[in-house]
């Protein structure tokens, strides 16, 4: 192990001159949180206010007494209009002197929880991690209190789920949020590359144009560029549209090829290899037919409609040596990119992530199986590797054993849908994490699973559809995913205002900040 | 290139109105005739097909179409009528290990024959009993052999059933001891017989036939014998007879045409093996056997006996042991099997065959992980019928997916599906761990991951024990 810890040759006397640092103008994306309303007539709320026609006299006390605005009598109209309940609070609101229930004069409303509550979400992504994530991107806040949602974990019985951190009764130092620094490094080699700092411990993965519309890969790298973070392009080509962001992008190298050239890897400062995906796992990828449109098409240099596939594994690669070779060949195309090795999670990930940690790669990005946004088998998704909250762990440690940890960025994903998780994942052990289910709820994805059938997602977020893309428009999208950034960056600052960290990096690896609610804690750890 | 074991698949829609798992509720009174819920907001058309559909009712079968749950036309509708639910019929379907998802995606794949996709990631629970506490494993940088996804076409879901000599004698090149018969599968699975508690009709011609058509085997009762319309020389070779012990069996000359015969466990079990080889030495026996809580230690006993060529080992439906308060599940007691048989060396002696519990294709990869050679099932392919596995059959109420009028091209069509489907999911999980053969896959715990031993590995050192 001695030899690859040592820098490698120093390329800053040769920078930038023999590298084609992208040309384009870059355009700088505010980070300022403005409110991103729901783009649908009616939004999904938790709590429902029925209102009595036959009893509604339309005195408007109700209309007075909420101070949210859940009740609208517009001007000119003589009845109320159909509740805001997305903006109600629900049962708090009945300790409180201005329930509208209890203070309507005929008694006309009712307010109960919304029978959809039980359609909307699942296991992993429950009806209220759904309804927080959305209401965090239309405000850029946290969600209060009030709203009841119980979105700090969901409901899959396991791993993260059952995971909470330990709190002391009170902070040991009182820390302001200008005091704490949730920003990682991603280039931890000191080999003369570019030193990228990101301000959030989180980018967000791969998509590829065809998985996903343009309007949303927009979307992810104008709000990543905001944040001065990262978004990845996925194996699918490099729009045009997304060069004058080319600084806060990652483009991948997969096995498909799609879309990689010489001029797509010099202009980024981090190139993807992607060997497997936590979606599925050993499986590739795989495009469906439908989705390959003629715009798909002439990015992946593919003929129309046929399904494109990017097969595992790589036929070049059979053995650490083989991989450096990739990385090799990556880095002197371009001399100031970083290299990021996307894995998931087989049973001796820990050997693959030390393996290509001496192969050259900056970033170990480990894909846990529970993860990935696009289609893909549904005996992949639930059975093939295992869960990242196992892998982290293990791939963290056995780095630090072998005195490696240091010369590496630990990146994970696969199931990462809070803040609460990327603070959970941090403190088993990886440095930040890799975000992509999240983003895609951030813009109004109800997680129905169709993304693969016919034209794709009807929400428009996952196709290539232009008449269901046009469903959204960049601009609110890019907001929605800033806003989101920011109420993430809430809750961080808070769990580390809690723990008295001025850092996020004091977090890692801090096993004994957490508990297991399925563990008796009883002393009998062993070392 | 020799030619690949492949089934062949034609979509076949279902008979009776679809069961989705949302269903859209409205409050027509209230609806403003906006039609933005038909012409705009579902991408699916399904408010128009559910119109039609109302328009030409016969049953009240259902009225819950084929919503995808996408939330459109519920957050579009002008006037905010709409409501998506779970469908309450979906919510009825199967029992607690059966779900209503394994049932809703069986269906899928009986119609068809392909592998069910979705988007979105994973949406169930972290783990949970059962085969569901277990992962299977996937090769990296670093792979076990060569042949990736990429080589899918060269994964072979060969397998072979009878006893397996360990050395081979040969006086000079002759080689002197006589080979037990082997019958060789093209997939680890073979279709049993139907399972108590469901008052079905005469399912088993189509059982044969599909069987037939995809070269495996099903097992059938030879109390059933004589089968209706059986063309013998074609369909016998995939009917494996099952007889009990107190059973007279089927006709000599039918027997003859057969592969494999099965014998419910019982003392007597060496002496009926003898006089069934003695009508037709070249048949492979199976021995079935429930396991029980003598099940495991039986069927390791009945490894030793002399000339026991397969042991057929079955747990109750869920894939629970048989009989016990706190029952052990299949793989656990599989895997107890198979490392004892490795422990005495009759391992690769004889084949283990597994039923019970079996409801997906990815429970007969991890079944053979855990030591099965192969493995049967039933319910799998009643419900590619559209059986809701509800057993009202069972009290005499009518059965709610109609089979006593099963169509016998449509229910042999669905069941062919099925089992390609089936075969082409072992293919991607094999393609996955970079396996090429599912015989090497037999009781290769390394290509797995379980849930209780990655806790401990993973949190048990860190919080303890677990509760």
């Amino acid at each position: 192990m001695e030899n690859f810890s040592e820098p490698e040759n120093k390329f800053d006397n040769i920078l930038p001159e023999n590298t084609r640092k992208t040309f384009v103008p870059q355009v700088k994306i505010s980070r300022e949180i403005k409110p991103a309303p729901s783009r649908y007539r009616n939004e999904i709320a938790k709590y429902i206010i029925r209102r009595s026609n036959d009893d509604c006299i339309q005195c408007g006390k109700c209309e007075n007494v909420c101070p949210y605005d859940v009740h609208v009598l517009k001007p000119g109209y003589k009845y109320f209009a159909a509740a805001q309940s997305h903006l109600c609070k629900g049962p708090v609101c009945e300790k409180t002197d201005h329930y509208c229930v209890a203070l309507c004069p005929q008694g006309a409303l009712r307010m109960v929880e919304n029978p959809m509550m039980k359609a909307l979400g699942d296991y992993r992504w429950t009806a209220d991690m759904i309804l927080a994530t959305w209401r965090m991107a239309t405000t850029g806040d946290i969600p209060s209190d009030d709203f009841g949602f119980d979105y700090q974990c969901g409901n899959s019985g396991g791993g993260f789920d059952r995971l909470r951190f330990k709190f002391p009764d009170k902070p040991p130092v009182a820390l302001s949020e200008d005091d704490i620094d949730i920003g990682i490094e991603l280039n931890r080699r000191n080999d003369g590359r570019l030193r990228i700092r990101i301000d959030v411990p989180w980018y967000g993965g791969g998509m590829s144009f065809g998985s996903v519309s343009n309007v949303t890969q927009l979307a992810k790298v104008r709000g990543a560029a905001a944040w001065n973070t990262f978004s990845c392009t996925g194996e699918g080509g490099y729009m045009e549209r997304m060069k004058p962001y080319d600084d806060y992008m990652i483009t991948q190298v997969a096995t498909g090829l799609f879309g990689v050239r010489e001029e797509t890897i010099q202009r980024v400062p981090i190139v993807e290899f992607k060997y497997a995906q936590g979606a599925k796992p050993g499986l590739g990828g795989h495009l469906l037919g439908d989705k390959n449109t003629p715009a798909v098409a002439r990015m992946r240099e593919a003929v129309v409609g046929i399904p494109l596939f990017s097969p595992f594994p790589f036929h070049s690669v059979y053995s650490i040596e083989d991989h450096m070779k990739h990385i090799d060949w990556i880095k002197h195309i371009n001399r100031r990119v970083l290299v990021s090795t996307k894995v998931s999670t087989p049973t001796d990930v820990d050997m693959v992530a030390v393996g290509s940690c001496a192969a050259g790669t900056h970033i170990i990005h480990l894909d846990g199986a529970y993860g990935g946004t696009g289609a893909a088998p549904d005996i992949a998704k639930k059975n093939i590797a295992m869960p990242i909250e196992y892998a982290i762990p293990k791939v963290h440690d056995f780095l630090t054993s072998e005195g490696v940890r240091e010369k590496v960025t630990l990146m994970a994903s696969g199931g990462v849908r809070t803040a609460h998780d990327v603070a959970k994942s941090i403190a088993l052990g990886a440095d930040g994490v890799v975000i992509g289910t999240a983003e895609l709820v951030a813009l109004e994805c109800v997680r129905c699973g169709r993304c693969e059938s016919g034209r794709g997602c009807p929400r428009g977020i996952a196709t290539t559809d232009t008449e269901l893309a046009a469903k959204m428009n960049v601009e609110w999208a890019t907001q929605r995913i800033i806003n989101l950034y920011n109420a993430w960056r809430k809750e961080l600052i808070g769990i580390l205002q809690r723990f008295g960290m001025r850092r996020i990096t004091e977090l890692r690896g801090r096993t004994d900040l957490l508990i297991h609610l399925d563990y008796s804690h009883d002393g009998a750890q062993k070392t | 290139m020799p030619e690949k074991y492949h089934i062949n698949t034609t979509s076949i829609p279902p008979r009776l109105p679809r069961i989705g798992k949302h269903g859209v509720v409205d409050w027509r009174e209230d609806c403003a005739r906006c039609h933005n819920c038909v012409k705009k907001a579902c991408v699916y058309d399904r408010h128009r097909q559910e119109t039609e559909y109302i328009r030409h009712l016969k049953d009240v079968d259902s009225l819950f179409f084929d919503c995808m749950g996408c939330f459109s036309c519920v957050q579009d509708c002008t006037k905010g009528l709409l409501c998506l639910t779970i469908n309450p019929v979906y919510e009825q379907l199967g029992n607690s290990y059966w779900t209503p998802d394994i049932i809703l995606s069986t269906w899928l794949q009986a119609e068809t024959g392909k592998v069910p996709v979705s988007g979105a990631g994973y949406k169930g629970r972290f783990s949970g009993p059962g085969f569901d506490s277990m992962w299977t494993d996937m090769s990296e940088i670093v792979r076990p052999t060569r042949d990736g996804i990429h080589g899918r076409e060269y994964i072979s879901t060969s397998v072979d059933l009878g006893r397996k000599p360990t050395v081979l004698s040969f006086d000079g090149k002759n080689l002197v001891n006589v080979s037990p018969p082997l019958l060789s599968m093209p997939l680890p699975l073979i279709i049993d017989k139907k399972p108590k508690g469901y008052n079905l009709p005469k399912l088993e011609p189509i059982f044969v036939e599909t069987a037939a058509r995809t070269d495996l085997i099903t097992i059938i009762d030879a109390d059933q014998w004589p089968l209706e319309n059986i063309d013998e020389d074609r369909q016998l070779p995939h009917v494996a007879f099952f007889l009990r012990p107190d059973s007279p069996g089927v006709p000599k000359e039918v027997l003859r045409k057969t592969r494999l015969v099965e014998i419910a466990d019982h003392d007597g079990v060496t002496t009926r093996m003898k006089k069934l080889k003695d009508i037709h030495p070249e048949i492979v026996v199976a021995v079935r056997l429930k396991l029980d809580s003598q099940g495991v230690e039986r069927a390791v006993a009945l490894a030793q006996e002399e000339d026991l060529e397969v042991i057929h080992v079955v747990a109750d439906l869920n894939g629970n042991e048989i009989g016990a308060e706190k029952p052990r599940f299949i793989k656990d007691m599989l895997r107890q099997i198979h490392t004892t048989l490795i422990e005495i060396g009759k391992r690769d002696e004889v084949t283990i065959m597994a039923g019970g519990g079996i409801a997906l294709a990815e429970h007969m990869a991890k079944a053979i992980i855990c030591g099965a050679d192969l493995v049967t099932t039933n319910l799998p392919f009643m419900i590619a019928l559209e059986c809701h596995l509800c057993e009202s059959c069972e009290t005499g109420f009518s059965c709610p997916a109609k089979l006593e009028h099963v169509p016998f091209d449509y229910s042999v069509g669905r069941m062919t599906n099925l089992a390609s489907a089936w075969h082409l999911q072992l293919i991607e999980v094999m393609g996955a761990m970079g396996m090429r053969e599912v015989r090497r896959l037999r009781g290769d715990v390394g290509r797995a991951m379980f849930f209780e031993e990655l806790e401990e590995q993973t949190f048990g050192k860190l919080f303890g024990t677990r509760k």
